[in-house]
């Protein structure tokens, strides 16, 4: 097991922003944790990365884990290369060349300044800076938060091959569904702080559970807008 | 012609001491967007503690390294007080460094006294263009130059000058892959602290440094950073040689007193422009 998630509670003063939320993630699996605006996931991503305490609840991580943040947190002044061996920071080595072979744009782009690249491009180096941390399990947050459908399309696919060449778990939160079910074999539906649907994302696509928790809000076709 | 050059390579001496002062300053700020107002009593520190080290205890090279960690290291104690507790509002914390700038005076007179120090500098004198220059005066701009070029390729080359600067860009990524914005405010403090201290120790020598130099040297430092737009550690190093040059040519031809209120003068003026700069680049 890659990450053990059993009945975990977190509370911001008297809003209770996870109410007993429990999921896995096996090894080398490819899971997505989908649900509206404010069901939570932020607060699940922060509570598997240590920033926010549970009140309680229990968190298993069975491996190295690494973290694509929502907003894709660039060091905007350091170049492409620069954030990229800051990922690496608390670990050894420092070398770029492993997150170049799966994302050769990287490459190209190394001396660029990380605030003067494309939405796309960031959220790469993002995804390049958490790879270099070796991890085996990488929590990806918001992939594709104010990115062209196709950009995020792309990205899914490099997750796509770093899990299928080096077995790297991932655990995909998002908005989007159908970005979220093309990737992911199984999911979880957030809704208000509880887990309202799991199950393979072939069930899961009609489920009205899925239906209910967007309210409509959502385009469920995943050809996006 | 041969005054004004005297006069100007004073300036440049006066501006060593400054941008030192002033990148101190700047570093500090980057990093944790504090400004850290007991810069000045940094350089009154490494002056004094070169001054009792080289009465007999140190020989030269020595006294001034063991000034220079001295001041690091209290750079430190500042960074502690002034950023230790987590959540502490940049302003607070400038309040902070203004009280441990005021405690820090009275440290000082009470080990060193009010009056001012001038501790053996390099004597003798080198001719440039017919002008006889000071070794020691000359020696500051130079130290405080190769200081510069140093602290660049520190920032530009090593992991820990990335990280400083990861942090001061995005403290909650910086978080995520391990650096801790804290730990890295800290380091801050103690090249400031070194900073400081160098800048004491260099123009301690040439120009006599008392408690009462604190006022002084902290508001060139500061308006040469403002000059960097708090950010940029070369144009720190260009508006502290403005003011000192400027500085320097007042006092000669005119009035030595009207020194500190050219320097506030060349801070208002730079602030208004940038303020006005920045409600431009805000409206669009």
């Amino acid at each position: 097991m890659m990450l053990s998630v059993d009945d975990l509670v977190v509370r911001y003063g008297a809003a209770t922003a996870l109410d007993g939320v429990s999921l896995h993630v096996d090894d080398a699996e490819l899971v997505a944790l989908v649900g509206p605006n404010g069901a939570g996931k932020t607060s699940l991503v922060n509570a598997i990365s240590g920033i926010v305490k549970p009140v309680s609840g229990r968190i298993e991580v069975g491996g190295r884990v690494a973290q694509v943040p929502e907003g894709r947190q660039m060091f905007g002044e350091l170049s492409v290369e620069d954030n990229l061996r800051l990922g690496a920071w608390r670990h050894r080595p420092k070398d770029p060349t492993p997150v170049y072979e799966l994302l050769p744009d990287l490459r190209r782009l190394r001396k660029q300044r990380a605030d003067t690249l494309s939405g796309g491009q960031q959220q790469m180096v993002a995804v390049g800076r958490a790879l270099m941390a070796q991890p085996d399990l990488l929590v990806v947050d918001e992939l594709s938060l104010g990115l062209a459908p196709m950009v995020a399309s792309q990205l899914v696919e490099h997750l796509a091959t770093l899990n299928r060449t080096r077995g790297t778990a991932v655990l995909l939160i998002e908005q989007e569904i159908g970005l979220a079910f093309e990737l992911c074999s199984r999911a979880y539906v957030l809704e208000s702080g509880r887990i309202k649907a799991e199950g393979p994302t072939a069930e899961l696509r009609d489920a009205p559970e899925l239906q209910d928790a967007y309210f409509g809000g959502l385009d469920l076709s995943g050809t996006g807008e | 012609m041969q005054a004004l050059l005297t006069y100007i390579i004073s300036g440049l001496a006066l501006a060593g001491s400054f941008a030192l002062i002033g990148s101190g300053m700047v570093v500090v700020y980057r990093v944790t967007h504090v400004l850290n107002f007991a810069q000045g009593m940094l350089a009154v520190f490494g002056a004094m503690i070169s001054y009792s080290l080289l009465g007999g205890m140190l020989p030269h090279g020595l006294a001034e390294l063991v000034a220079v960690i001295c001041c690091a290291v209290i750079g430190v104690a500042i960074g502690v007080i002034a950023i230790g507790k987590p959540g502490t509002p940049p302003m607070i914390s400038l309040l902070i460094t203004l009280g441990i700038g005021m405690i820090a005076q009275a440290v000082v007179i009470a080990i060193w006294g009010q009056d001012p120090v001038s501790p053996p500098g390099i004597s003798g004198s080198i001719q440039i263009l017919g002008v006889n220059l000071a070794t020691q005066r000359l020696l500051v701009f130079l130290v405080a130059l190769v200081t510069f070029a140093l602290l660049s390729l520190f920032f530009a080359r090593t992991d820990i000058g990335k990280a400083l600067t990861a942090a001061a860009a995005n403290p909650r990524a910086a978080r995520l892959v391990g650096i801790h914005p804290l730990a890295m405010g800290l380091v801050a403090f103690a090249i400031a602290g070194a900073l400081g201290g160098l800048a004491g120790v260099l123009i301690a020598p040439t120009t006599a440094v008392s408690v009462s130099s604190d006022l002084p040297l902290v508001l060139s430092g500061f308006a040469a950073a403002i000059f960097g737009g708090l950010r940029s550690p070369w144009m720190t190093f260009l508006g502290a040689v403005i003011l000192g040059v400027v500085g320097q040519l007042v006092a000669a031809y005119g009035n030595g007193s009207y020194q500190t209120p050219i320097a506030l003068l060349m801070m208002l003026v730079i602030m208004i422009v940038r303020a006005g700069r920045m409600a431009t680049e805000e409206a669009k």
